[in-house]
């Protein structure tokens, strides 16, 4: 008996491959308009306009800055959206000669955080000034982890502390302690359930989407700007989405529409 | 080509894991072996390669704060000596003792049991010490918004204990239903739902920047 054939396209999966392509060509005509000089608005992120006042502060009080790019391996796109500011935050530090400390989890993103914050030394002209023990592997665990960075804080007692990345049950015992250590926080990350507890112990906080609109923020880059203003059409695409869906749904005529968003 | 290369394997592999998600797994197969699980796999091998590099900073780190008798040396030289305490005894063969290797009654596990364990479980206890200073800063009745929270917060944390839904309970029969309706499955279910879409989307315009080469951020430029 010849076996059933199986296509080589899984049409069940047709309405993401839509989404992607319509994603796809908004970021890439928006990233062609910002080529051509088109002026872009991006809103103002507090937390990230802090981030140059809270290393000067630290520069002026000759304590250093510590910078955690969260707690998940480099496979885990918010671990590179950290390792994207922390570049970032290496150049200003660079430039002010203030001391900065990553302490990481997985030996990956100790290679990645070396390569970022050397580049960051040798941009702003000073490859003496880095030290390849800035960024340094802790621990594996967990909490052997938070137990390392903790006793970091109070010894060191650096005057500001970013935490950028995937954060979970640590997040409160990291923030508390910086609080307590007199430290100005900033975090961000897109793990909702951590939000809170940044919220209550930091000063400021990025929230989800804000994370990964970091890098392009604090680089003011126009090709990066017009990725962001990609992402949010799209948002308002979902927007108009989500009430369509609530008016089907509310007129119990929904089950068609519903079906079209079906992830298998 | 610092830059190039990285661009054109972040292409590459992006656009591979896109494909494997559209294709069937029948089709997305090299003789028995199913692609999509293999590359991710990948991730764990280049992992291996880097531990050595992990290994190589903490002990240098370590070494270079006791031989200066930097403040606190006496915790770097605690990590050096636990390091080599449990790395040593796993590595040696069990069948040279029944101490050695990583199998049960080895130094090893003891350590692992009666130690690391147990500090791993009061570093999370301690939480709870955390969360109760957060929560007295964070629900101080400062303005209207605070004392919203106040408010909010004193009621789902009656209801979330047996003492305090009997109390609510009390007043009427409805009130730890509808907390549960219109504060945990109404308004905070759709502001981390609102949170959740928001990070999708940024995550996923991130990932096409960095397969396009427009996010080179990650590399330093």
């Amino acid at each position: 008996m010849q076996p059933e054939s199986v296509p080589v396209f899984r049409s069940e999966r047709i309405n993401a491959l839509i989404i992607v392509l319509i994603f796809s060509a908004v970021i890439l005509i928006y990233t062609r308009w910002a080529r051509k000089g088109k002026k872009l608005f991006i809103r103002k992120i507090n937390g990230l306009d802090e981030v140059e006042e809270a290393v000067g502060r630290a520069t002026e009080m000759g304590k250093p800055v510590l910078f955690i790019p969260g707690i998940s391996e480099i496979d885990e796109i918010e671990t590179i959206a950290g390792i994207s500011i922390l570049g970032r935050v290496a150049r200003v530090t660079a430039q002010y000669d203030t001391p900065l400390l990553v302490p990481v989890r997985y030996p990956m993103v100790l290679a990645a955080g070396q390569e970022v914050v050397e580049q960051a030394y040798m941009e702003v002209g000073k490859p003496d000034a880095y030290n390849k023990d800035i960024v340094r592997y802790v621990a594996g665990e967990q909490f052997a982890f938070t137990a390392h960075v903790n006793g970091l804080m109070m010894r060191e007692r650096p005057a500001t502390n970013i935490y950028m990345g995937a954060f979970y049950a640590e997040s409160l015992l990291l923030a508390e302690s910086g609080n307590i250590a007199g430290s100005i926080q900033i975090a961000g990350t897109a793990q909702p359930a951590q939000l809170p507890f940044f919220i209550a112990a930091c000063d400021y906080t990025l929230m989800g989407e804000e994370l990964y609109a970091a890098s392009a923020y604090l680089s003011r880059e126009p090709l990066l700007l017009g990725g962001l203003k990609g992402q949010d059409w799209m948002k308002v695409l979902f927007v108009i989405l989500i009430v369509l869906g609530i008016v089907f749904v509310s007129f119990d005529i929904g089950d068609w529409y519903l079906s079209m968003f079906k992830a298998v | 080509m610092r830059t190039t290369v990285p661009v054109i394997i972040a292409f590459l592999s992006g656009f591979a894991m896109i494909l494997l998600f559209f294709i069937s797994p029948e089709h997305s197969k090299i003789g028995t072996v199913e692609l999509e699980p293999e590359v991710l796999s990948w991730v764990t091998i280049v992992g291996g390669f880097t531990l050595l590099l992990g290994v190589v900073s903490i002990l240098r780190v370590n070494y270079v704060a006791v031989q200066r008798k930097k403040e606190g040396w006496i915790y770097n030289l605690a990590t050096l000596v636990s390091i080599f305490a449990m790395a040593i005894p796993a590595i040696l063969p069990e069948s040279w003792s029944p101490l050695l290797g990583t199998g049960t009654g080895s130094i090893y596990d003891w350590l692992f049991n009666n130690l690391d364990a147990p500090m791993m479980s009061t570093m999370f206890a301690m939480l709870a010490f955390y969360i109760a200073s957060a929560a007295f800063r964070a629900f101080r009745a400062r303005n209207a918004e605070a004392t919203l929270l106040l408010i909010t917060a004193a009621l789902v944390m009656l209801w979330r204990v047996p003492m305090g839904e009997m109390l609510l309970s009390g007043i009427h029969e409805s009130i730890p239903e509808k907390i549960n309706t219109y504060i945990m499955n109404g308004a905070n279910l759709a502001v981390q739902r609102g949170i959740l879409i928001g990070a999708a989307l940024g995550a996923a315009a991130m990932s096409l920047r960095i397969m396009l080469g427009i996010e080179r951020t990650y590399m330093g430029k």
